[in-house]
């Protein structure tokens, strides 16, 4: 009889998952009705011109006008600056770990990496600030507006080191070891024959790590950048502390930015009205839905790999 | 045209385990030579010396010498210009999967360097064709993937690709034992044709096997090498007991 208890607490506990989905799903539509019925689709990407500057204004809780897109595209711009980074990072410490680094050296460094992943993120947002900032003030900015300030991508308006860069960096830094676990996950899992077969036809170290392990692994090295980008788009605390939190869009990566996470913390506590507190929801709405889409692929993918699916052309 | 091979003195290790003790013997070019022996006698260890791949485990060692034709392998070159000329098919079938058969065959040309679409074509058709395999996947060679054949037509896969690079001598690690009577009836006629092109080594558990493909046989045993023969006189007269034994199933 308690047995029986025991398995219906179990399935309870189970089932519990589904319905904390299920009950924030249903309080953020609830309660971004206001600002659904009051904007619609307009919401993710009307501005209105600012009477007094004359600029288009996106975000005005004082007239209440109220628009994502700034979030979004400060969001998607500091995400993939992150990706950009840490991608090339990742792997590459992944096939050392894998391919090359000596037996006694491996356990310390994955264990090291993913000691990273455990660092909670308002101390690299501490540390982006007190080191990563003025770093990035003093010495990287400056070189990258005198080598790349003719794109209009590294504009030198912004003396605070703040904004979408220094994000993207902070971002990089802490979606590394996910990426590059998981990697290293997949790329264990290549069999040893694929190897073989690549050494034997004459290739060398390089050729066999491209043939063999990076290409029987890239599917699954696809899932973990997915992955990746899944935190990167919902980290909010270390975000918030370096992006700038100015809701604009901007040419400029060196500008002040904001994301979607960011603001939801920044505003939500002093929100001027029931609109504005329901705009933000609608903002967390579209977060939620989008970052669990993008972990659920990244999820599928990494799974089909490393259940031993091997990946086919057709 | 194949080369022959001079094996003097090889001795090979895993750590500390000695797998492969004072091995001396003349490969005759142009034929195919069996080795058989029991499990875990060192067949493959042999056979991955030859190519160079032994060192490529982290824990190996090989010491003496290996010349294949007027090449002294450990001396004179590097391990990828080696294994560019002694060619290798794996006891499991290893075909890149995430390739189309085309790519497959074409993998070791490429690492060579050849771009040229015209010549790639033409020695990926005659490689398929001399790996009997030609008839079977012309119509998909870039629609298929490498993993989507059979076993056996995986097989004979890994061997247009080992082929393809035109090598000198062909090392095959018991290359039809996860296929089927038909499919390994196929391989061994493919032996029967290659000879003439290629030097052929074949480790084997099958006896017949050894028998019908090869004109001479080496019979393995603890590291060493037993009894090194023309394939007649080993399988019909060996000179050593153990041979002997091994051949009529006392044991292994
Ligand atoms: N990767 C390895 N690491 C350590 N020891 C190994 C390794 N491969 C083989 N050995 C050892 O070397 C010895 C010879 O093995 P080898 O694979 O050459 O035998 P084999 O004659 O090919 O056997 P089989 O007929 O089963 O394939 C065995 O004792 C085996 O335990
Ligand atoms: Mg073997």
């Amino acid at each position: 009889m308690a047995d029986k208890g025991f398995e219906w607490l179990m399935v309870l506990c189970a089932l519990s998952i589904f319905a904390i989905v299920v009950l924030i799903a249903s309080e953020l539509v609830k309660g971004s009705n206001l600002s659904w019925n009051q904007f619609g689709f307009d919401f993710f990407y009307k501005s209105v011109i600012d009477s007094y500057t004359k600029l288009p204004n996106y975000w005005d809780p004082v007239n209440g006008h109220f628009s994502a897109l700034p979030f979004v595209y400060g969001t998607l711009v500091s995400s993939f600056l992150g990706l950009l980074m840490a991608v090339p990072l990742a792997v590459g410490l992944a096939v050392f770990l894998t391919e090359m680094c000596p037996p006694v050296l491996r356990g310390p460094l994955a264990f090291i990496t993913e000691l990273l992943a455990a660092i909670p993120s308002v101390i690299y947002g501490l540390w982006a600030v007190f080191v990563l900032v003025p770093l990035l003030r003093e010495y990287v900015n400056p070189m990258l507006i005198k080598l790349f300030g003719w794109t209009g991508f590294f504009g030198d308006d912004n003396p605070s080191g703040l904004g979408y860069f220094a994000a993207g960096v902070i971002l990089a830094i802490m979606i590394l070891p996910i990426i590059s676990s998981l990697t290293r996950e997949v790329m264990t899992a290549v069999p040893n024959s694929q190897r073989e077969a690549a050494l034997a036809l004459g290739a060398t170290r390089w050729e066999m790590i491209w043939i063999s392990v990076i290409r029987n692994a890239r599917i699954g090295i696809v899932g973990a950048i997915i992955l990746g980008l899944g935190r990167a788009l919902g980290e909010t605390m270390a975000v918030t502390m370096v992006i700038g939190n100015s809701p604009g869009i901007y040419r400029s990566l060196l500008a002040n930015g904001t994301t979607m996470a960011s603001v939801i913390a920044n505003e939500y506590a002093e929100a001027s009205n029931d609109l504005h507190r329901s705009a933000l929801t609608e903002i967390g709405l579209a977060l939620f839905f989008v970052t669990i889409i993008v972990n659920a692929a990244a999820r599928l993918l990494v799974w089909a790999v490393t259940r031993g699916a091997p990946a086919r052309v057709q | 045209m194949g080369v022959g091979i001079e094996v003097i003195n090889l001795n090979a290790w895993y750590g500390t385990n000695h797998t492969l003790q004072d091995i001396n013997l003349h490969i005759p070019a142009n034929q195919a030579t069996a080795l058989i022996g029991p499990s875990g006698c060192g067949k493959s260890t042999f056979v991955r010396c030859l190519n160079r791949m032994h060192e490529t485990n982290p824990i190996a060692r090989v010491t003496g010498t290996v010349r294949i034709g007027d090449l002294d392998i450990y001396e004179d070159a590097k391990p990828v210009q080696i294994r560019r000329r002694v060619g290798m098919v794996f006891q499991r079938p290893n075909p890149f999967p995430t390739m189309s058969i085309y790519d497959n065959v074409a993998s070791g040309l490429k690492l060579n360097g050849y771009t040229n679409r015209r010549v790639l074509d033409e020695i990926v058709e005659r490689s398929l064709k001399n790996s009997a395999l030609w008839e079977e996947v012309k119509d998909d060679l870039k629609k298929k993937s490498g993993a989507s054949l059979s076993g056996g037509q995986q097989q004979r896969l890994c061997i247009a690709r080992a082929l393809a690079v035109d090598p000198e001598v062909l090392l095959m690690d018991e290359p039809a034992s996860a296929l089927d009577p038909v499919s390994t009836s196929k391989i061994e006629d493919l032996i029967f044709e290659l000879k003439s092109q290629y030097t052929i080594v074949i480790v084997t558990h099958n006896m017949q096997q050894a028998a019908r493909v090869a004109e001479k046989t080496g019979f393995f045993l603890n590291g060493r090498m037993v009894e090194f023969d023309s394939t007649h006189k080993i399988f019909t007269n060996p000179s050593d007991k153990r041979t002997e034994d091994y051949i009529t199933g006392r044991f292994g």
